[in-house]
């Protein structure tokens, strides 16, 4: 029998449905698959068994002819997504073994389309970090190599990592300044951050709540679709979630781009990016142009300052998302002397550095007397980032941009940087800050073999042209190139 | 910063070594919405559950809760900034306000900071002095009206090292109001306080009942020499009863004062009020004053409300205390007393209105307040739970006005009626108290009555004031039950007066 694990979601769905394979088959392929892929440190949790019952469960009711979205599909889940009964952490100390009694909306409707769950993927703690290494339950190790262990990109790393080693047809993950796009640039696969208030925030650990933005990462753009269309939805439970139809995004793919007016920010083209990421850009453009795409050059002026705003505002909001986390209900406590001392313990033990580094951050810009200087100054950035976008669509549909700085570096590289690990959100933390929706698709290979992504955004709920030029993109890019399975 | 225009009443100021003091008032209200569920969560906001019974997932801070706002709470906020003469915005906000403590399980309260649902706004406030006189009407302006989230209760007292913590309490909604520093003396804050008691209970916006501590006031207090400048104000927190703001208010005016005059400064400061010892004291100083760091909460929305969402429930709005007193005035014809202890709040005003409808007002107001307020006072029940309803009372009325009893009697069978032996009609028939108004059956009587004191009855023509004592005999021979008038009457004619 052919290795099940190669194939893409679309296509392992369109099996069962010929017979070809059961659920069954196919989650036992990728349990065996993950079991061989310890060295990646993908996953925090396993749910093997719960995973066959689950697939056993898909292939009786596909018997009956009920057959869902996503039926009978094995996926991973980011650890940030509360699952009911399995144990949730957010790759925290402080979670400890905290076991949900409820099910995120996102992976509610995932189970309902018939998702079969292999297990809680790692990622950055609390989703804070660009290469999954301020995880408390180890790096991610990128199943791309040269030489040397290379990071996966994050705060996803899990995700990216596990898709990219075929460990599961496709993987729910997060983004909240690039935590999507950037690990799937940095490890061959597609990641759509869609437009904020598409998949609801109830039920996943919250990090900067007016960013936080869930989404898939998968093989192909066409993939990326399906699940998110079985991720998105109203939720009454989140205030902030739109109230629009789901559009069926899998038709989306392939759709032409002729006539399409594709723009191209100059305020992207950084000092000391690699050249590479330069010609990687350029030849995206050449490819959009051949698909019979207008280039219209654009400005953006404001980019600079949306890094420096968004690690305003982001660290803010954490600080306030973070507080919960005080040992007194559940997870992880240490005991003091007294209240605040217990406190202290419990958060100083229980959060790694980059975690405590964003609470203080945070806690000093929203304090007295640096507000304004700060969290009001980023929020008027923030207004005029969303000004800048508006005046853009004036002249184009949607922005072909290179997705991250640079290609995947190695483990430990930039750990103890924080502002060179910042700069990697260069190019994803502006739709962020718009709500805007943004895909990462693969396009190439860096000078060293590695791969890089190249990013559309669109306009706000125009999720069908970011779909429709990714497609064309990864059609004209012909990315096949798999990392060598070097960690069986 | 604020100002403090008007300068109080002579009267009101307090004497000093180095002369005249008066007092400068602000309040900040904290009541309970009156609503089934919590601000941001669906859990039941009963009094008296067993703890940690009704608290939702949001409510207890688990990862990844989101509040969603509780549209009815919204209605009633706007509805109480109507009712408070007050502006409502149509643009408002929820804020974060961020510190822990372990009965706040979010690590911040959502409240309203920048953004409030209600704005500016003045009502007329009576204070009554000592002897229950109401004095001249004061302005209060309203500064703002916001809604934000209750906290747990901390449990200390069940174990000498553990603190105990039940959440039930935790997310209730609170419109917090906030007045200007408007109020000059103890008597105005409370009459202030008792004013929106009475308002957001008509309104049914809050129960209004301060032991519960549904309804509950932080007094800010300062103390200035008459009109001039404001001096430093101390903050006395959560002072639940109408007379304990009054006691708090004079000690902490007082304590002011002698700090002032022997050379002292005060020290900005939150202070508790102790009502055992009738004292307040300091809870944390403004150096340990929390910085909250309020930002916008990113899990809510601005509320954005609709003028015809507004103009809604000001065309629904129940008719307020101050009109209900004044159309008692008018269509009653009650004093400005009887007025006010009569719509003191809504249960009195719909009680009394069952009981004066097609009878005599004055005589039903009567009733209700000597002889009804006076057994609930003394058997300390609420009205709300008097065992004698508006109808029984109004029944006894009818007994009185048709003249089956007379009032003496009739203060009997409301004892009786008070003591739950049933409504007036059943208590004359078994208790045989119905009046005999048969002049016949009173005329047998009068005549035994002369009959047994002939020789009285001859003086009586000299001495008309034996007629008293001829009542009482045929009065004592009735049982009480002749019916007096006619007693009166058929003795004159008999005795030749």
């Amino acid at each position: 029998m052919t290795d099940l694990t190669k194939l893409t979601l679309e296509a392992a769905l369109g099996g069962m449905d010929k017979g070809e394979f059961s659920s069954v088959e196919l989650t036992q392929a990728h349990i065996d698959a993950c079991a061989g892929a310890g060295k990646l440190n993908a996953f925090i949790t396993d749910t093997h068994e719960l995973a066959l019952e689950q697939a056993k469960a898909s292939d009786a009711r596909r018997a009956k002819g009920e057959v869902g979205l996503l039926e009978g599909a094995p996926i991973g889940v980011k650890d940030l997504f509360c699952t009911e009964g399995v144990k949730t952490c957010a790759g925290s100390k402080i979670l400890g073994d905290f076991k949900p009694t409820y099910e995120s909306s996102v992976t509610a409707n995932m189970k309902a389309d018939g998702m079969v769950m292999l297990g809680k993927l790692n990622l950055d703690e609390f989703a804070m970090g660009s290469s999954n290494e301020t995880s408390a339950y180890g790096p991610v190790i990128n199943p791309w190599r040269k030489g040397e262990d290379l990071v996966p990109g994050g705060s996803s790393g899990g995700s990216a990592a596990a898709v990219a080693a075929d460990l599961c047809l496709g993987a729910t993950a997060t983004d909240t300044g690039g935590s999507i796009r950037q690990p799937a640039s940095f490890t061959g696969t597609v990641g759509i951050k869609p437009t904020y208030g598409r998949c609801s925030r109830w039920g996943t650990v919250a990090f900067a709540s007016s960013l936080d933005q869930a989404g898939p990462i998968a093989k192909t753009v066409k993939d990326a679709a399906i699940l998110l269309e079985s991720m998105s939805g109203y939720d009454a439970k989140d205030s902030t979630s739109l109230n629009v139809e789901v559009p069926k995004w899998s038709e989306s793919c392939g759709k032409s781009v002729k006539g399409k007016r594709i723009g191209i920010p100059k305020e992207y083209s950084i000092e000391g990016m690699p050249s590479e990421i330069q010609s990687l850009w350029d030849q995206g453009i050449a490819w959009m142009k051949d698909a019979g795409a207008e280039i219209v050059p654009i400005t953006l002026p404001h980019t600079k300052y949306a890094l420096p705003a968004y690690y305003v505002v982001a660290p803010a909001e954490a600080s306030s998302n973070l507080a919960r986390y005080d040992g007194m209900r559940y997870g992880l406590r240490v005991d003091g002397k007294d209240l605040n001392d217990t406190y202290d313990r419990t958060r100083t033990e229980g959060f790694g550095k980059e975690v405590r580094r964003r609470i203080m951050i945070g806690t000093y810009v929203l304090s007295a007397g640096y507000y304004d200087a700060y969290y009001l100054r980023a929020q008027k950035v923030r207004t005029r980032i969303v000004e800048d976008f508006e005046n853009a669509w004036q002249t184009c549909d949607a922005i072909l941009t290179p997705t991250a700085p640079s290609a995947p570096f190695a483990v430990g590289r930039k750990v103890n940087d924080p502002v060179q690990m910042y700069l990697n959100d260069i190019f994803t933390v502006t739709t962020n800050l718009a709500g805007l929706p943004g895909i990462s698709v693969p396009a190439g290979l860096s000078d060293d073999g590695l791969p890089l992504g190249l990013q559309i955004i669109g306009k706000a709920l125009d999720e069908d042209t970011v779909f429709a030029a990714a497609s064309a993109l990864e059609k004209a890019a012909g990315f096949t190139a798999k990392p060598n399975r070097w960690w069986k | 910063m604020f100002t403090a225009e008007r300068v109080a009443d002579p009267k009101d100021y307090i004497k000093g070594e180095t002369g005249d003091w008066e007092i400068i008032i602000g309040l900040e209200i904290h009541a309970q919405v009156a609503s089934n569920s919590k601000l941001f969560s669906g859990s039941s906001t009963q009094y008296g559950a067993e703890p940690n019974s009704q608290v939702s997932l949001v409510d207890a801070g688990m990862p990844g809760m989101l509040p969603v706002v509780n549209e009815f709470c919204v209605e009633q906020a706007v509805k109480t900034g109507l009712g408070l003469n007050s502006k409502i915005n149509l643009f408002s906000r929820f804020d974060r306000k961020n510190y822990f403590y372990v009965d706040l399980p979010q690590g911040y309260q959502i409240s309203q900071f920048e953004h409030p649902i209600v704005g500016e706004g003045e009502i007329e406030v009576l204070p009554i002095d000592a002897d229950g006189n109401t004095m001249e009407p004061v302005s209060v302006g309203i500064e703002r009206l916001h809604l934000e989230q209750d906290a747990g209760k901390s449990v200390h007292e069940l174990s000498p090292d553990e603190t105990y913590v039940d959440l039930n309490r935790c997310g209730v909604a609170l419109m917090e109001i906030v007045s200007k520093p408007d109020m000059r003396s103890p008597e105005e804050a409370s009459a202030y306080v008792d004013k929106i008691r009475g308002i957001v209970r008509a309104l049914g916006t809050c129960d209004g009942d301060m032991e519960k501590g549904n309804l509950r006031a932080d007094v800010n207090v300062s103390v200035r020499k008459p009109g001039g400048d404001l001096g430093t104000r101390c903050e006395i927190k959560n002072v639940n009863s109408l007379r304990f703001i009054r006691q708090a208010i004079n000690y902490e005016a007082r304590r002011h004062i002698d700090i002032i005059e022997a050379g002292g400064e005060i020290d900005q400061e939150t202070r508790l009020f102790d009502s055992v010892k009738g004292e307040t004291r300091t809870m944390r100083s403004k150096e340990d004053a929390h910085d909250y760091r309020y930002f916008p909460d990113p899990d809510l929305l601005p509320l954005k409300l609709e003028q015809s969402f507004v103009d809604r429930i000001k065309s629904e709005l129940p008719e307020m205390p101050d009109a209900i007193k004044a159309r008692f005035m008018s269509d009653y014809n009650l004093s400005e007393y009887d007025a006010r202890i009569l719509t003191a709040d809504k249960g009195k005003s719909d009680f009394y209105e069952v009981v004066a409808k097609d009878r005599d007002a004055k005589i039903a107001a009567n009733w209700m307040m000597g002889d009804l307020f006076g057994a609930l006072n003394k058997a300390g029940i609420e009205l709300e739970d008097s065992p004698v309803s508006a109808d029984m009372l109004g029944g006894l009325i009818d007994r009185i006005a048709d003249k089956t009893i007379s009032g003496k009697i009739a203060k009997d069978v409301f004892e009786r009626m008070f003591a739950g032996e049933g409504d007036a009609d059943t208590i004359i028939e078994k208790q045989g108290l119905k009046q005999v108004t048969d002049t016949g059956e009173i005329e047998k009587m009068v005549d035994d009555a002369i009959a047994a004191n002939a020789a009285q009855a001859e003086k009586a023509k000299e001495n008309p004031k034996l007629l008293g004592f001829f009542v009482g005999q045929v009065m004592k021979a009735s049982q009480g039950k002749a019916n007096p008038q006619a007693v009166n009457e058929i003795l004159r004619a008999k005795l030749g007066l």
